[in-house]
């Protein structure tokens, strides 16, 4: 949605610039860290010593791990189920719409009487779900151009990238507007549509550049030399090799997936049936008692904002490890 | 340089294009078609028919892209439904632009004049407590979203203390004369100073929200950028030379660290775009950004299409002025 802001890299200063875009330059110097390679060692090996000793990238995969741990088990953690409300009774509209917390309801419940930790807990599920099958469906399409791009070249490339870079000048939260509204009734595979369809151009965008840069590898043409088919040069030996980059983009993205989903829900475009539980979806719902009781907006607020900065964390770290740049 | 203006509006005209497409599709894949998008979902049998008789309906598919493409060029997007019912669809966009302009303003001033200096200082002491904390910030602030910070500052600002109003642009009891429909600028020209300082105080909390993320893109754009032309070879020339630290400092440093500062402040006017929805629903400001939402939740497709084409316009020619003020700052740009 916005431009990303966790992504950017700490790159030279741009000596030409094409047109308007140091968005498309940054993915593109992104796609070019894959080449460099160290010999001796592969870049993954090294990458992986120094990321060991890193507390950074230790901190982020401990918070990444422990959110996928918690969604996973969250249904045995959760004391109640999420969309029971076992406290309807202390519910009053007038004097008090909030129970507030009580023996067995450590965080007290939302203005339906249900269980606030439960809903939190079980939470976790669905911004996980909605994050990471978005990110799914933005690299597999990103992927697909992207190859379709690099692999062929030429015309294909011109009409591919053009589209690409049209969507890149919309401003992301627009375009993910844009294609909520073709849906007639919102749910949570509209959020999961509007989110992936955003991320295509930027993972397309960074794969076209590694698969350019593939190309003009050695082991390419020493491939093509051999007379290894053309198909079998793309699919065995540039994608894998290109594959690197958006890979690390990936943990970056779901940051911003899980921050964008938690925008879109927030205005009303993901699912309303809040009896399955989401943390944007709750953030939204509790800005009508904000006034009174922002405690509703706080607990899923925090629990955003620590899974974002988790992935952000190891997304920053990994980057580092495999930029060459930062190897000196 | 005017061949490498012309060439950049040859290349924009092409994404004007584009973008037009896709908004064509995009009606007509719209739940209810091209014609309950104009008109609305309710409206009468014969007004559709008349509608699509008149839309062309039942031509080719390209004759009626160009005729949308005519219609478009004349700034007929039909009028709005639910937002505004019976205004034209382009004048609401008028009306609500100046509001966001304002708003996008304040909060892109503040971001630039905060993260700047302290992006350069935090360089200059790289691993310094500074440098640190400011890191940890920025990393923060990008992991917050835009509308709970708005939140937080609405309920601790506004509605705890006390201290800054709580919505709008303005209080609706004071008698301020509209001449641009920038309230800060209306309350200068007509010298109604309560009018302009009112509508600066209800500015204050917005625009901090609004700031948050373009200003930790800057700060880390600037600290990395002037760590990157302190290692420069023209630097330690300069030094060796025994030019002042000052002079070293302003021409050598800064200038050059300002190159890529300068493209990420433009490109984050569409981030600004998209956080303004965010902020000027939470803040009630009646900007485009809330305009787009109400459009978007009482689905009035003409004011959508509108704002959308506006916003990705707006987006693109502020990318177009980046790259025109770069080619004048960097000569090297022009000879592509």
């Amino acid at each position: 949605m916005t431009d990303q802001p966790g992504t950017d890299s700490p790159a030279p200063p741009p000596r030409r610039q094409s047109y308007g875009d140091r968005r498309k330059q940054r993915l593109d110097e992104l796609a070019a860290a894959s080449v460099d390679e160290t010999p001796g060692v592969s870049l993954l090996v090294s990458a992986w010593r120094r990321l060991r000793r890193n507390p950074v990238f230790l901190l982020g995969a401990g918070i990444t791990t422990t959110f996928v741990v918690l969604a996973v088990i969250s249904p045995w953690l959760a004391p109640w189920d999420p969309a029971a409300n076992p406290l309807i009774d202390k519910v009053r509209p007038q004097s008090n719409p909030v129970p507030g917390p009580e023996a067995g309801h450590p965080l007290g419940a939302d203005n339906r009487g249900r269980d606030l930790l439960s809903r939190l807990l079980i939470g976790s599920q669905q911004t996980l779900l909605v994050g990471v099958m978005a990110t799914l469906f933005g690299l597999a399409g990103g992927v697909a151009l992207g190859t379709l791009a690099g692999a062929l070249g030429g015309w294909v490339d011109s009409v591919v990238m053009r589209i690409v870079d049209v969507m890149l000048s919309i401003p992301s939260l627009l375009l993910a507007f844009s294609i909520a509204a073709l849906f007639a009734r919102p749910n949570q595979w509209t959020l999961i549509v509007a989110i992936a369809t955003i991320q295509v151009p930027i993972f397309a965008r960074m794969l076209r550049g590694s698969m350019l840069a593939q190309r003009v590898s050695d082991h390419v043409l020493a491939a093509r030399a051999l007379g290894v088919k053309p198909g079998a040069i793309v699919f065995r030996h540039m994608l894998p090799n290109a594959l690197g980059p958006v890979i690390v983009q990936t943990t970056l993205v779901l940051a911003v997936a899980i921050i964008d989903a938690a925008a879109l829900s927030f205005l009303g475009l993901g699912n309303p049936d809040d009896r399955q539980p989401e943390w944007g979806q709750m953030l939204g719902n509790s800005q009508q008692f904000i006034n009174s009781y922002p405690h509703l907006a706080i607990y899923p607020a925090a629990c955003i904002i620590v899974v974002a900065l988790g992935f952000t964390l190891m997304g920053e770290s990994l980057r580092e490890a495999l930029d060459p740049k930062s190897r000196r | 340089m005017i061949r490498f203006i012309v060439r950049r509006l040859i290349a924009m005209v092409g994404v004007v294009l584009v973008l037009s497409l896709l908004l064509f599709f995009w009606l007509r894949s719209l739940p209810g078609g091209p014609v309950s998008a104009i008109l609305g979902e309710r409206a009468t049998a014969s007004r559709r028919a008349a509608l699509e008789a008149a839309l062309g309906l039942d031509q080719p598919v390209y004759v009626q892209y160009l005729k949308f493409l005519e219609r478009a060029a004349q700034g007929n997007f039909g009028v709005s439904t639910q937002v505004l019912p019976g205004t034209d669809a382009l004048d609401i966009f008028w009306m609500r632009l100046p509001a966001t302009l304002e708003l996008s303003f304040f909060a892109l001033v503040l971001a630039t004049s905060l993260g700047i200096p302290l992006g350069y200082f935090a360089a200059r002491r790289r691993g310094s407590v500074l440098d640190n904390t400011s890191i940890v910030m920025s990393l923060i602030g990008v992991a917050v979203p835009v509308f709970f910070t708005a939140f937080m500052l609405k309920y601790f600002f506004a509605v705890q203390w006390n201290l800054l109003p709580v919505s709008g642009r303005q209080d609706p009891g004071l008698d301020a004369t509209r001449i641009t429909g920038f309230f800060v600028l209306d309350g200068i020209m007509t010298r109604e100073w309560d009018a302009a300082g009112n509508a600066l105080l209800h500015l204050v909390l917005p625009s901090l929200a609004l700031a948050t993320i373009p200003f930790a893109v800057i700060f880390r754009i600037t600290r990395a950028s002037v760590l990157d032309v302190l290692d420069e070879d023209y630097v330690r020339t300069a030094e060796a030379k025994g030019l002042t630290a000052r002079t070293i400092r302003g021409r050598h440093v800064l200038r050059n660290a300002m190159l890529p500062v300068t493209t990420i402040i433009g490109l984050q006017v569409g981030g600004l775009l998209a956080g303004a929805v965010l902020t000027e629903t939470v803040f009630a400001f009646g900007g485009i950004g809330q305009a787009l939402y109400e459009a978007f939740k009482d689905k009035d497709y003409a004011v959508l299409q509108v704002l959308i084409m506006a916003a990705a316009v707006i987006y693109v020619l502020v990318n177009l002025l980046v790259d025109i003020s770069y080619a004048i700052i960097d000569p090297r740009v022009r000879t592509r």
